[in-house]
């Protein structure tokens, strides 16, 4: 297990070691490497595929079914879930709504390289060539030479009943939307020729979860290709592709869909505020938060390269009118997005004082040092703070209508001196008071109830004023960056590291710190390393590791 | 063609419109009304769950009286009327057997699944309602239906795995749709004819089943139980198209419901109550035109995320900070949420008992099973958690009655519930919560 998981903060709650690193230029050390995988596609990556495959003007219409929360990420959850009757049903009516349009007039030249010799009767060549191609792309392998029979046999079965070549295609392609090949990422493991008695991935899965880590969507032809070649299986040609990959815009659509994933995005689905107390909360505000975000960070670790740790005090960021009316920043209405810098001194610096940080880790009318102080441990410091104890008695804990007590920081008071409570909330509410001049939707204020609020915080043994203080003490914390590394690494592999990984993960922070924590570095790192496609053992044992079964879903409290 | 009763409410296959003259009269019916004349098979017992969260009052909902006459006390009045179809269960606790408490999730997952979970999300065993509808929804378009009145798909107690949750839709337009959308077979329609479309799909659904067996020798144990999983949701969707190639049996209950608008969604109490509203209505409807046998109500959410339009805080944020006013033994605001839970209680109830149907009323053939996941959420005590059995469930239990469990599993509860629904079981749950004791005051 991780060293950083290992510093659970159920036990006492208390002191937190700093992390010591591998001394760098060490080279990379063995790796047990963990079990295969067996990802269901989340919904952005299923939009993603389908309009590779058959054009982004493609509708989907229909619900999918939330993912799970694992260890800290959606992506390790997928790698546990499974499909429900309803959600099937679901799967069902996406993928024939897609097959109806894919085959329809208007699409129909784009999306068939083959005409049919009469479009009211079967016809085998022209069926073959159109399921064999995008089925590749849709399995993420060729189609056996069976499977690939028996969808074009539903092809002309269909075209027979209904009279019509193409409703006999739809019927056979909504079949490969809605199979297991398609809806899960199974992977598959091979003896590794060039470490005996060793397992790695093959060369498809290779370059699957290669293109899902990166891209977020299935392998293009080029990936395809140097998997069937068995380039990908070489030094030169991993590289090649890795190159040709982290050179590529589409970067940008894999960091995005990391991030949204780590920062917990997931949840402004159904983010709710009170409309009388923030009435400039709006769904639209909702999405330009989260999309302010997720520009700040590709724009600083992709686009100028940065530092990871100067994500919590960046203040260069991007905004919106609407957002705008929140920081106190005029936007110009009319050019939409606007790059903006906070000059020094604003309390904004670092994406922690953005307003997709600082409203969905608050209630739906007001702000929580509580929630706020356990986001930064378990979101940004991977630390894991353990749930209240059940028949614990809180009546001490806050009276809102008490005259003395008038501020959150006075409030929160009470909680952590009350002994059953204190134990945990004096490691959370601190960090989250020094955002206290935050409002619940992220607004700057100076008082609360007409009392000035005071925004120190302590993190561990650090002391610090404001958000700002809070950001500089995250830049320099240790926890932060492993954090980056062990999510990054768990989000690729889809599932969290293992013990046998230990040496592998130290090695990992050591070549992020020495690279000066470039996230395309890190990257490049994991991608083209043994470590990431050595799989430990039969791919047929059972799949949970035991950091898995040590790690609780998250949830509310 | 000769038509008979029998031949029309078995339905015909194999192309041609089916005719059928006959409404659904009372002659369908045996003479005491409680079974299908053709068939003899008894009007089936649904079964439902309600869910709130945060609890009750502890002394202001448990009556004072044990068994048959007993009082209302104050947080349940909104039911009275339901009194005699009506029992209420208290002081069953959950056993967390030294593995902690899980705040606003151990109680409800000890009542579902009969054993305290390992964490937030992970669950020993099934929740029971799936148990219920492997036996006694198989004949139904819909194996179980599940809805949340508070917005978030995710809000759902219904699983069989910690990875199988089977999520709630929030959309009371959307519910509508998946019922009785375009799909719909109206038992009661004069015409039927089976839609070549659904045979096609169905026929073709086989070339997924034949994938079955060689995927699941080519995976791990574990994730050979997620991929079993969706091969059984295959089959549950071949039948779902089966039963649409069938002329469904005339049911005189079965209206068809108007169709909601897009209302708007949230945790807001207007917001949930008008959404509870609509799906408690368009739940009784998809009962009585059997899309479904089982179903899951969620009214709020663990955490109950209930507020009020212009107040800073949550009903579960109440719970925890309101101070406890003296002389009503309450918390004021977290009570203005507590009686608005009740009131949705009574709202299901009444949709239910609005829909006339053979003898009585859905509400006599049905056992509804309404429940939280602590008592006093102050505290998130697990002792004596409020559970009320509502419905007749067919003449198989006694109701009226007020249950003191005196400390007892909350699981006795879940095993009744499932033998009288006809589960094959003695004995239910683990650890110190494991029981083969049954509440035998209930049972006929």
């Amino acid at each position: 297990m991780m060293p950083n998981l290992k510093r659970s903060l159920a036990a006492a709650c208390g002191a937190i070691t700093l992390l010591t690193l591998a001394s760098c230029g060490d080279p990379a050390p063995q790796s047990s490497g963990g079990p295969t995988t067996v990802r269901r596609v989340t919904k952005d990556q299923y939009a993603a595929i389908i309009g590779d495959v058959f054009g982004t003007d493609i509708k989907i219409q229909g619900r999918f079914d939330p993912d799970v929360r694992e260890s800290g990420l959606l992506a390790i959850g997928t790698s546990h879930v499974s499909v429900t009757p309803s959600n099937l049903e679901q799967y069902d009516s996406i993928a024939r709504s897609i097959a109806a349009q894919v085959v329809d007039e208007q699409h129909r030249a784009q999306s068939f390289g083959c005409k049919p010799a009469a479009a009211t009767a079967s016809d085998d060549a022209c069926a073959g060539q159109f399921l064999g191609e995008v089925g590749r792309q849709l399995y993420r392998r060729p189609l056996t030479g069976a499977e690939l029979k028996a969808q074009v046999a539903v092809a002309n079965e269909a075209t027979k009943a209904l009279g019509n070549f193409y409703d006999g295609i739809a019927t056979s392609l909504a079949i490969m939307l809605e199979s297991p090949r398609f809806l899960f990422r199974e992977e598959t493991a091979e003896a590794d020729p060039d470490h005996s008695g060793q397992m790695r991935l093959t060369a498809w899965s290779k370059a699957t979860r290669l293109s899902f880590f990166l891209w977020n969507t299935t392998p293009d032809d080029e990936l395809l290709a140097a998997a069937e070649s068995g380039a990908l299986n070489t030094k030169s040609g991993l590289k090649q592709q890795v190159d040709r990959m982290l050179a590529s815009p589409r970067l940008k659509s894999g960091v995005r869909a990391f991030f949204t994933d780590m920062l917990g995005f997931d949840a402004m689905a159904t983010l709710a505020k009170d409309p009388e107390v923030y009435p400039k909360f709006t769904p639209t505000l909702v999405g330009e938060a989260q999309e302010q975000t997720l520009r700040t960070l590709t724009d600083h670790l992709l686009a100028r390269n940065g530092d990871y740790r100067d994500v919590f005090t960046t203040r260069h960021t991007f905004l919106t009118p609407l957002l705008g009316a929140i920081y106190r920043v005029p936007v110009d209405a009319k050019t939409g997005w606007e790059a903006h810098d906070f000059p020094d001194g604003d309390p904004h610096s670092g994406i922690q004082t953005e307003v997709s940080f600082l409203a969905l880790h608050s209630h739906p009318g007001r702000s929580s040092s509580t929630l706020r102080g356990k986001a930064v441990r378990e979101i940004l410091l991977c630390q894991q703070v353990p749930t209240p104890p059940a028949n614990v008695n809180f009546a001490i804990v806050q009276d809102t209508k008490n005259a003395s007590l008038k501020t959150a920081s006075d409030r929160l008071t009470a909680h952590r001196t009350q002994p059953t409570c204190a134990g945990c909330h004096k490691i959370i509410d601190p960090i989250g008071l020094s955002l206290e001049n935050f409002d619940g939707l992220g607004g700057y204020r100076s008082d609360e109830n007409g009392a000035a609020i005071d925004a120190s915080g302590e993190l561990d043994a650090f002391k610090f004023e404001g958000a700002a203080g809070l950001g500089k003490t995250l830049h320099d914390n240790p926890a932060a960056t492993a954090c980056l590394v062990n999510r990054l690494y768990g989000y690729g592999a889809g599932r969290a590291p293992v013990t046998g990984e230990a040496e592998w993960m130290k090695y990992l922070q050591a070549q992020f710190a020495a690279k000066g924590y470039r996230l395309p570095d890190l990257m490049r790192t994991i991608v083209t390393s043994d470590a990431f496609y050595r799989i430990s053992a039969p791919s047929k044992q059972d799949g949970t590791t035991q950091a898995e079964a040590a790690s609780p879903r998250e949830g509310k409290s | 063609m000769k038509f008979d009763r029998r031949t029309a409410l078995r339905g015909m296959l194999g192309g041609g419109a089916v005719s059928v003259a006959l409404p659904f009269l009372d002659c369908f019916l045996n003479t005491n009304g409680t079974a299908i004349a053709a068939t003899g098979a008894p009007l089936p017992v649904r079964f439902g769950t309600w869910f709130w969260g945060c609890g009750l009052t502890p002394g202001r909902w448990i009556p004072q009286k044990i068994g048959a006459g007993y009082d209302m006390a104050p947080e349940l009045k909104p039911i009275e009327a339901f009194k005699d179809r009506v029992s209420i269960f208290s002081g069953f606790k959950a056993n967390t057997d030294g593995k902690g408490a899980v705040p606003h999730y151990t109680g409800s997952m000890s009542i579902m699944t009969g054993a305290p979970p390992k964490g937030q999300g992970m669950v020993e065993a099934p929740t029971f309602d799936t148990i219920v509808a492997d036996t006694i929804g198989g004949q139904s378009r819909f194996r179980s239906l599940e809805v949340t009145a508070t917005g978030n798909p995710s809000d759902s107690n219904s699983r069989r795995s910690s990875a199988v949750i089977n999520a709630s839709e929030p959309s009371p337009l959307a519910f509508y749709t998946r019922i009785f959308g375009p799909e719909f077979k109206d038992p009661n329609a004069a015409d039927f004819k089976p839609d070549p479309k659904v045979m096609v799909r169905k026929s073709a659904l086989s070339a997924i089943k034949e994938q079955r067996d060689a995927l699941l020798l080519e995976v791990g144990a574990a994730d050979r139980v997620r991929l079993d999983e969706y091969f059984t949701s295959i089959r549950q969707l071949e039948q779902q198209l089966d039963i649409q190639l069938q002329k469904p049996a005339p049911l005189e209950a079965c209206k068809m419901p108007g169709q909601p608008g897009n209302t708007k969604v949230g945790t807001q109490i207007e917001d949930v109550i008008a959404n509870h509203k609509l799906m408690a209505g368009l739940m009784a409807q998809a009962l009585a035109c059997n899309q479904t046998q089982v179903f899951n109500v969620m009214f709020g959410d663990a955490t109950s995320s209930l507020r009020k339009t212009g107040n800073t805080t949550t009903h579960h944020q109440l719970t925890h900070e309101e101070p406890i006013d003296e002389k009503t033994g309450a918390q004021p605001e977290a009570t203005y949420f507590v009686e608005r839970i009740v009131e949705g209680l009574q709202t299901m109830l009444v949709a239910m008992d609005s829909v006339r149907e053979g003898d009585g009323t859905l509400l006599d053939h049905m056992l509804l099973l309404a429940y939280s996941e602590c008592s006093f959420a102050k505290v998130h005590s697990l002792e004596s958690i409020p559970m009320i059995v509502a419905g007749r469930a067919n003449g198989k239990i006694k109701s009226g009655l007020h249950i003191d469990g005196a400390g007892d599993p909350v699981t006795r509860v879940g095993l009744t519930i499932q033998q009288v629904l006809g589960v094959p079981v003695s004995s239910w749950g683990a650890g110190s919560m494991q029981t083969s004791k049954s509440v035998s005051e209930i049972m006929v």
